[in-house]
C-alpha cells in the first residue's frame, strides 16, 4: 500500500495555505508532517481525510481496498476528539465500533491498551484532556483501518502516555499499516519528515 | 444497517439524558399552550375555534427550538468529520439523524397534545385529529428543518439563520395541518384532502431533506 501526493495545493477561505507539496508514504511507514504554526498541517490532512476539497494537484493510494475510497480506509485523529460528554467511555468506543464498521476487536482490550479499563463506565463528561486522547485512540485500536492520520496525537499525554502510544503506533506499522502524523514534539518512532513552510 | 440502528440509538440516547434536547421541546410547548388561555380570555368558543392552530404552532416552534443542535453538536465536538468520513453514506446518516430527533422531540410533542388540548376546550374527538395530524405532518418539518440545520454548521452562530431559513418551508405544513385538523372539527371541507397533502409533504421531505442536507454538509466542510 502507498499513500502519495503531487504537487498538492490548499485554499480555504480564499486563501492559499500551501502549494506544491509531494509526500510519499507505503506500509510500515511513518510520515511526520511538521512546520511553524498555521502552516497547514493539519490542513494537510484534512486534505487526505477527504475533508477538504483538493485545489490542485492529487493524492492516491494504492493497493488499497479498491471498493473503499481512501476516506473510507483512514482514521483520522483531529484536535476534537469525537466524544459525547452525556454517554459513559464505553458507550462512546461502543457507538463508534458500530458506525465505522468493518474488522473489529475486543473494545475492552483496547481500553486496557490505552489505560482506561477502570474507567469505562464513567461518563465521558469527567475524563481529563489526556483520557479523552487515550479513549479516542480506543477507536484507533478496536476498529482496524490500514491508514492512521493523527494530528498532535501525544498532545495532552503525559510521558507514560506517549511511551504507549509510540509502542502502538510500532504495532501498527508491524501489522503493515501507514501513519501520517502532524507533529510539534518528536513521535517518537523512526519516520520520514515532511516540512511544510506554508505560504508567505 | 448497523451503522444507522447506532447512530440512531446515540441520538436518542442524548436526547433523554440530563441536558439533552428531549424535554426542553415539550416544556417549550407546554409553557406556549398554557400561557394561550390566559392572553385570549375566557372565552371558550374562542379556544376552541383557535385550539388546532395553537397547538399546530406550539409543536412548529417546539420543533424549531432544538433543531439547530442536530449537526451542530456533531460538527462542535468533531463526531461530524468522522461520519463525513464513514463508510455509511452520507444521505443515510443524516436521514437516521432527522429521524432519531423526530422520535426523542417530535414523538413527545405528540404525546403532550391530548393533554394540553384540554387546556384549549377541545374535545376527544378534536383532539385526537390533531394528533393525528401531527403524527403526519412533524416529520415534514424535522426532514425540511434538517436542511437549514445542515446549513448553519457552516455559518458559525447559525441558529437564528435556522429560523429564518426554515420557517417558509414549514409554512405549507403548517397550512395543511391546520386545514386538516379545522376540517376534522367542524367541515365543512372533507378531513381526507389536507391530510392527504400533508402526509405527501412529509415524503417529499423525506426524499429531499437527506440530499439537500448531505450536500451542504459536504459543501460546508473546513
Amino acid at each position: 500500500m502507498r499513500l502519495s501526493g503531487r504537487n498538492v495545493r490548499c485554499v480555504r477561505g480564499g486563501r492559499e495555505v500551501f502549494s506544491g507539496i509531494d509526500f510519499e508514504t507505503s506500509s510500515g511507514e511513518a510520515l511526520a508532517v511538521t512546520g511553524p504554526n498555521g502552516s497547514g498541517k493539519t490542513s494537510l490532512l484534512r486534505l487526505v481525510a477527504g475533508l477538504l476539497p483538493i485545489a490542485d494537484g492529487a493524492i492516491e493510494l494504492e493497493g488499497g481496498d479498491p471498493e473503499l475510497t481512501l476516506p473510507e480506509q483512514a482514521h483520522y485523529l483531529g484536535h476534537r476528539d469525537a466524544l459525547k460528554s452525556a454517554l459513559s467511555v464505553m458507550e462512546n468506543l461502543a457507538f463508534w465500533v458500530d458506525f465505522l464498521g468493518g474488522k473489529v476487536f475486543d473494545a475492552k482490550m483496547s481500553l486496557a491498551a490505552v489505560g482506561l479499563d477502570h474507567a469505562g463506565e464513567l461518563p465521558a463528561a469527567f475524563l481529563s484532556a489526556g483520557q479523552r486522547r487515550r479513549l479516542s485512540m480506543a477507536r484507533l485500536l478496536t476498529v482496524r483501518r490500514p491508514i492512521w492520520l493523527l494530528d498532535e496525537p501525544t498532545s495532552a499525554l503525559d510521558a507514560d502516555g506517549q511511551t504507549m502510544f509510540a509502542s502502538l503506533m510500532r504495532e501498527h506499522l508491524a501489522r503493515g499499516g501507514l501513519i501520517v502524523a502532524a507533529t510539534h514534539t518528536p513521535l517518537g518512532l523512526e519516520a520520514r519528515e515532511l516540512r511544510i513552510e506554508g505560504a508567505s | 444497517m448497523r451503522a444507522l440502528a447506532a447512530l440512531i440509538t446515540r441520538d436518542i440516547k442524548i436526547a433523554l439524558r440530563v441536558g439533552g434536547g428531549a424535554l426542553i421541546g415539550v416544556l417549550f410547548f407546554l409553557t406556549v399552550v398554557v400561557l394561550m388561555p390566559f392572553a385570549l380570555g375566557p372565552d371558550l368558543a374562542l379556544l376552541a375555534r383557535l385550539g388546532p392552530a395553537i397547538l399546530w404552532l406550539g409543536a412548529l416552534l417546539a420543533s424549531l427550538l432544538t433543531l439547530d443542535r442536530l449537526f451542530m453538536a456533531d460538527h462542535e465536538d468533531g463526531s461530524l468529520d468522522l461520519i463525513v468520513m464513514g463508510r455509511t453514506p452520507l444521505e443515510l446518516a443524516c436521514a437516521a439523524k432527522a429521524l432519531a430527533h423526530w422520535l426523542a422531540a417530535g414523538v413527545p410533542l405528540i404525546v403532550a397534545t391530548p393533554v394540553l388540548g384540554l387546556l384549549l376546550n377541545l374535545d376527544a374527538a378534536s383532539t385526537s385529529a390533531v394528533a393525528l395530524t401531527l403524527l403526519a405532518g412533524t416529520p415534514a418539518l424535522t426532514f425540511t428543518g434538517m436542511i437549514g440545520a445542515a446549513l448553519a454548521v457552516t455559518l458559525h452562530r447559525g441558529g437564528l439563520l435556522l429560523a429564518v431559513l426554515v420557517l417558509p418551508l414549514s409554512i405549507p405544513v403548517l397550512i395543511f395541518g391546520v386545514a386538516a385538523s379545522q376540517a376534522a372539527i367542524s367541515g365543512p371541507l372533507s378531513f381526507g384532502t389536507p391530510f392527504s397533502i400533508l402526509c405527501a409533504l412529509s415524503l417529499v421531505s423525506f426524499v429531499i431533506g437527506p440530499f439537500a442536507a448531505a450536500a451542504s454538509l459536504r459543501q460546508g466542510l473546513d
